[in-house]
């Protein structure tokens, strides 16, 4: 072996991220990470430095929603690593791949309770998809690779490697890895023919079919071929939180998003649909309300690539392991060759199931609310999307705003939507909406955080002012926590108990303490030429936009109701707070 | 209801943690777990009796299947298999009972291995309920000390082991392209 590619661990390291094409690095350095930071000194990888490190995974997934690729993000050891916790188990939920790399103490210091030492590959064991630590230089390529494989494939997920301090340090020859072997990591993508061919047939038999589609269609990659589903058989849809622009908004057979917040005519559709076509989803408890009322009527036919989402939370009638890329075009095409015979079979009750399905959409449409006085929530996000006419990348972080913003902003793109869906980590929607913005340099970036979530990632600020990113910031302010405000007056006999956000920055003097610029309106009249400015700003911009702060989320499927059973609108007599 | 799981896994550090992780996290308790190395020095097989509600076993079985390091789980709750416990006892054995007590472990298959003036050191093999009513027996004798191992168990059926190949790496092609990567420096 030539000595020319002996090599420390660190820049064999970087060797590897380099041919995974890696091109940005979110971190934060610390003591056992230094030799990895010498490296990088003069190595084109691109690191970013955040203000925390549980802001560099969110920023990783900002990076990986965004665009499908691979997020990666980095810590030291022990603190380090331990705030990256929450952003592992964000992605871990959402499924998104991401690669996390720690230091860790030397190998010869583990288990001495070192300074700065902590057990991560115990502590991210079951908040990864898999965590490896990496004990001699000679396994470290094998490991990053395999590391970008598993989290890159099957249903992605977060992968951590934690690497010693004397790992970055120590000398060795890079040997190229030409194969991944990993008996035990089964992927099962194509789906099963036969079933895939019943599913069509059963899928023409049905008289009142319901496409439930989910985060699945877009990490899957699948919109198109999810497209042409809807179109042959012309199949009202729904996308999940997850899944919004899986399916156009603006595609006339999309009914919006189902569940806890979903409107009303995706839940009835659910509720009274005789054949759930589920692809891409885990039927959430957000999604299914109560499990055992949740579809009662339908068949469900579920396509998913982790076997385990399979018969989980409802047992399918007929379940198709494997890729939605995969198998919606063999589905696709089954469905086509029955449709000469089978397309009129059901056509007049199919007929019929739309104009059910148009009744309940008029019923109870998800419509902006407005105000002369005061600028309502809905409003906000009505006219956020009037701007992004459903192009631009929002990132939103958790809580009421989320919810208005997913039932009212239109997303015609898989991958613009950016939300923390299963976790529902607040303090998500900043770091994220760097990440999307470092990925997507020329595209609009809405961040639309709550005043509550926002104040947890305040730090950011400063990444964002120091890269010069073109963030645009929407604190959506009503000076609660409002979604838990809202349960405690709904469910709690209106004891509001700690929620009130009393004290709030001034969002000029804020964002000018930080270089750039910011405002604060309340008034219905400022709010389009507000949010115009904001956008032609060439460089960030923070808009905080005072909101009612009473109103409250509706629809609303109680925690263990049946999704048929929606509270629609503000329970009467409204209670109001008192004002203090 | 007890389970009773067989896990064919990679014997690497962690690897363990990883399954009895799922089960802790459910607040699981196992009953029993062994492990041992196979004849293939790089796997080892567990053997796992949880107490899980029969209505989730299946969904439990499929979890662990997900892990990385797991290369089959298998349920042997209701399959066809054979399911063994080692017990290794102590009995204090005044003289007046030595026989008896031997007597006693030979109806069991028990073996005596060490003898001393103060007793028996016996090991015994079998199904769990046969090994309860053994240890039954000779506490009649008076005081003694048990360790358990546990169940070991194996499937009667020969079930096809469905492992994913080595897989090129597809970026390797990456490699001959001129960048400004550190490939080529």
């Amino acid at each position: 072996m030539s000595s020319s590619n002996l090599m420390s661990g660190a820049r064999m390291l970087l060797e590897c991220l380099s041919r995974e094409g890696v091109e940005i690095i979110f971190g934060y350095p610390g003591g056992v990470t230094l030799p990895f930071y010498d490296t990088l000194y003069d190595n084109p990888i691109r690191h970013i430095l955040v203000r925390h490190e549980e802001n560099a995974c969110f920023a990783a997934e900002g990076y990986a929603r965004s665009t499908g690729k691979v997020g990666v993000c980095c810590a030291t050891s022990g603190p380090g690593a331990t705030n990256l916790v929450t952003g592992l188990v964000d992605a871990m939920m959402d499924s998104i791949p991401i690669v996390a790399l720690t230091g860790q103490v030397s190998t010869k210091l583990i288990g001495s309770d070192a300074f700065q030492e902590a057990d991560t590959f115990g502590i991210t064991r079951s908040c990864t998809k898999h965590n490896f630590l990496v004990k001699s230089i000679a396994d470290l390529p094998q490991i990053v690779h395999e590391a970008f494989y598993i989290a890159s494939t099957g249903r992605p997920g977060p992968v951590l490697v934690d690497i010693p301090k004397d790992v970055f340090q120590a000398q060795g020859h890079y040997t190229p890895v030409h194969a991944i072997h990993l008996p035990g990591y089964k992927i099962v993508t194509e789906g099963h023919s036969g079933q895939i061919r019943r599913a069509a047939q059963m899928i023409w038999e049905a008289k009142r079919p319901f496409v439930y589609a989910g985060g699945g269609i877009i990490a899957g990659e699948a919109s198109q071929e999810l497209r042409e589903l809807v179109e042959i058989v012309d199949a009202p849809t729904v996308c999940t939180l997850m899944g919004l622009g899986a399916l156009p908004s603006e595609h006339p057979n999309f009914i919006s998003m189902p569940g806890m917040h979903g409107s009303y005519a995706a839940n009835m559709g659910m509720t009274h649909a005789d054949l759930l076509i589920a692809l891409g989803v885990r039927f959430d408890d957000r999604v299914t309300g109560r499990l055992s009322a949740f579809a009662p009527h339908a068949k469900v036919i579920h396509v998913d690539i982790d076997p385990a989402e399979v018969g989980k939370n409802r047992n399918p009638d007929l379940p198709i392991v494997g890729d939605v890329k995969k198998v919606l075009p063999k589905l696709n095409k089954a469905l086509r060759e029955l449709e000469p015979t089978m397309a009129e079979v059901n056509a007049a009750e199919r007929k019929a199931w739309w104009k059910q399905i148009r009744a309940w959409q008029q019923e109870h449409p998800l419509q902006p609310v407005f105000s002369s006085e005061e600028i309502k929530p809905q409003h906000l996000m009505y006219a956020i999307d009037q701007i992004s006419k459903g192009q631009a990348i929002v990132c939103s972080d958790v809580g009421q705003h989320q919810m208005w913003a997913a039932q009212l902003i239109r997303f015609n793109a898989p991958r613009l939507w950016i939300n923390s869906g299963g976790l529902g980590a607040m303090g998500f929607g900043l770091p994220a909406a760097i990440g999307a913005q470092f990925a997507c340099p020329d595209k609009l970036v809405f961040a639309i955080v709550g005043d509550g979530g926002f104040q947890m990632s305040i730090p950011e600020l400063a990444t964002i002012a120091s890269y010069g990113l073109p963030v645009k910031i929407i604190v959506m302010n009503n000076g609660y926590l409002g979604m838990v405000r809202q349960w405690q007056e709904l469910f709690y006999n209106n004891r509001t108990c700690a929620v009130e956000l009393d004290c709030f920055p001034d969002a000029e003097l804020l964002a000018r303490a930080y270089g750039f610029r910011g405002r604060t309106i309340d008034k219905p009249s400022e709010l389009e030429e507000a949010l115009r400015e904001a956008v032609n700003e060439p460089g960030p911009y923070l808009l905080n936009v005072k909101v009612s702060p009473f109103d409250n989320v509706f629809p609303m499927v109680p925690a263990g109701g049946a999704i048929n059973e929606m509270v629609l609108e503000p329970p009467r007599p409204v209670a109001v707070p008192a004002k203090r | 209801m007890i389970q009773v799981i067989s896990i064919l896994l990679e014997n690497k550090p962690g690897a363990l943690m990883r399954v009895t992780g799922l089960l802790s996290a459910r607040g699981y308790n196992i009953e029993s777990l062994t492990v041992a190395r196979t004849l293939d020095p790089t796997l080892s097989r567990m053997t796992i009796a949880v107490d899980v509600e029969p209505h989730l076993r299946r969904q439990l079985i499929k979890q662990m299947n997900r892990l990385i390091n797991v290369l089959q789980a298998a349920d042997l709750t209701e399959a066809p298999a054979v399911a063994r416990e080692l017990v290794l006892l102590r009995v204090r054995a005044p003289m007046e009972a030595r026989t008896a007590i031997l007597k006693e472990a030979e109806i069991f298959g028990g073996r005596v291995v060490d003898s001393s003036l103060e007793g028996f050191a016996i090991e015994a093999t079998g199904e769990t309920e046969k090994m309860d009513e053994f240890i039954d027996v000779m506490r009649s004798y008076g005081e003694i000390e048990v360790t358990r191992s546990g169940l070991v168990a194996v499937s009667l059926e020969s079930k096809k082991l469905r492992l994913s190949p080595p897989i090129p790496r597809t970026v390797e092609a990456a490699e001959n392209k001129d960048r400004n990567g550190v490939v080529n420096a």
